[in-house]
């Protein structure tokens, strides 16, 4: 595999039962880049990233065809366990979904899950997170308040510090700014393009300026199919495909 | 004019008929109260029984009442909640387990003198724990179990799937998402199913009646195995039996009191920690 291919789909087929949700699918995400997946509602796209942690064998009788890498680590092979794969792999979801618990413990959460104990070490990661989400300095006086208090926008900012503190390597945005408002998504997309140094990024959204704005490579998916896949640049100013151009220039979807 | 008229009729109407329905439950308590009051007082709260009953206090009765609910929550809230953990968390969705869903949820209708010979046939007589503390609470405990599984599992179906799926994608298991996430959330209404079969345990008769309860026991009872004198069987027993019936009658209002304030105050606890842990979670 080469050097900057964190994760790659090969031929990827999946089906909800009968229905085939993606057919024939083969993408990279590269290292330290942004790549996002846009396309019309029901296109596959969220179906897809939903693959790269093992989220879709949650809902009962799908199949997956295929092979999907993280690193040389085939994902699905029976030797993985999907629980190391998750941590490895985070996922920010497209309502802020905090924990009911206080905002020390959403972040020491996925700490605690994994087995560590060592407090000075949970409280220095908690803080770390916090800092590295550009969220420390609203909540570092209420650390013991419900998470449930803070609005949409520092709630999914939480959401993404709870995957960077178990050290995640990757991380997945399922449509992250769907339910928050234009400031709180502009702090989102900020913090989207510093976190690329040190991870990978996959975002799927429905807002191709927000593509256009943050992504390094996009993937434009229609009816269960990758269209067309390539450098942002390249796709919102010369789509090699007819239907990527009648997609971005809002003929439908 | 005319539309508010009847609007006005109509909320009229609802009115009355909460007026009606807090007066049924008024009387009850005032009756309940201006008759058992006069015999309310520290000694008939701390003394045992003596002279046929119709003197001194129920304190072993009360006690006797107490451990045996707590024996039936003991048995049933373990029991129950693992079933209705697995019901709604790992059974695969199945037409068996629909029907041991429904089967559960008819075992609430059951008429509670059926449990009583129930548990007199198994737990009296073929496990051989006698009429005692333990065969009362066993049976008590069947009879809690629906009523604790069902609140559960409604608790726990009502624990959104978003966090279940926060906490399986940082690398949790299943069971540690339901320990840490799920369970904690679903506290409140499994907490609202224990009030509820409280409630419903400390004020049964028929269950107990061939199970653990006595009409008169010496002092306090020795052991689980012992047979207890309860609240609720200790009323009909004075209504119905014993040679001085107007001393009893008054003791019989006064346990009715006591039987009513204790399952206020079991209440009371259980929804003031359910209001806390709202509080605390927004």
């Amino acid at each position: 595999m080469d050097n900057n291919v964190k994760m790659q789909a090969k031929n990827v087929d999946f089906f909800y039962g009968k229905n085939q949700a993606l057919n024939n699918v083969s993408l990279d995400i590269y290292a330290n880049k942004v790549t996002a997946m846009i396309g019309p509602s029901g296109c596959g796209k969220s179906t897809f990233i939903r693959l790269f942690n093992r989220m879709n064998e949650l809902v009962p009788h799908t199949i997956l065809h295929g092979k999907i890498f993280l690193d040389d680590l085939e994902i699905n092979s029976p030797l993985v366990d999907a629980v190391d794969i998750r941590r490895r792999v985070g996922m920010v979801f497209q309502k802020p979904n905090p924990f009911p618990k206080s905002i020390f413990e959403n972040i020491s959460y996925g700490l605690k899950v994994n087995g560590i104990k060592d407090k000075a070490f949970i409280e220095q990661k908690v803080e770390d997170s916090l800092k590295k989400a550009v969220i420390w300095d609203e909540v570092k006086c209420r650390l013991n308040d419900s998470a449930l208090k803070l609005s949409g926008g520092q709630q999914q900012r939480l959401c993404i510090a709870r995957c960077l503190a178990v050290e995640t390597e990757v991380i997945l945005f399922d449509e992250p700014c769907a339910s928050l408002d234009p400031i709180s998504t502009a702090k989102i997309e900020e913090l989207i393009l510093e976190l690329k140094k040190d991870y990978s990024i996959v975002i799927v959204t429905h807002n191709m300026q927000q593509a256009a704005r943050v992504s390094d490579y996009t993937g434009f998916f229609l009816l269960g199919e990758l269209v067309e896949f390539g450098k942002t640049q390249d796709i919102f100013t010369s789509p090699k495909e007819k239907r990527t151009e009648d997609y971005i220039t809002g003929r439908y979807g | 004019m005319k539309k508010e008229f009847s609007q006005n009729i109509g909320f009229f109407g609802l009115f009355f008929c909460m007026v009606i329905t807090l007066l049924a439950l008024g009387s009850i308590i005032y009756f309940i109260a201006a008759r058992g009051f006069g015999v309310l007082n520290w000694d008939f709260l701390t003394k045992v029984p003596y002279s046929a009953m119709t003197k001194g206090g129920i304190a072993p009765v009360i006690t006797g009442t107490f451990y045996i609910t707590l024996g039936a929550i003991i048995f049933a809230l373990p029991l129950g909640l693992a079933c209705a953990i697995y019901l709604c968390e790992y059974s695969p969705k199945s037409i068996v387990v629909n029907i041991i869903r429904i089967s559960i949820n008819n075992l609430a209708g059951v008429p509670s003198v059926v449990f009583g010979l129930f548990g007199l046939a198994v737990f009296v007589k073929f496990l051989g724990f006698g009429v005692s503390i333990l065969s009362g609470s066993l049976t008590l405990g069947i009879l809690a179990l629906p009523i604790i599984i069902s609140s559960a599992q409604e608790a726990l179906l009502a624990v959104p799937h978003s966090i279940r799926e926060a906490s399986l994608s940082l690398g949790a298991t299943k069971w540690g998402t339901i320990k840490n996430v799920v369970l904690p959330s679903a506290l409140p209404g499994i907490l609202t199913g224990v009030i509820l079969s409280i409630g419903r345990v400390a004020g049964e008769t028929a269950p107990i009646l061939f199970t653990a309860a006595a009409f008169y026991t010496r002092g306090y009872p020795k052991s689980v195995f012992s047979e207890v004198m309860v609240l609720p069987y200790h009323i009909y027993a004075l209504m119905t039996e014993g040679a001085h019936p107007d001393e009893q009658r008054a003791i019989a209002y006064g346990c009715s009191l006591v039987l009513l304030l204790l399952v206020l105050f079991i209440s009371g606890v259980a929804i003031f920690l359910r209001q806390r842990k709202r509080g605390l979670y927004g």
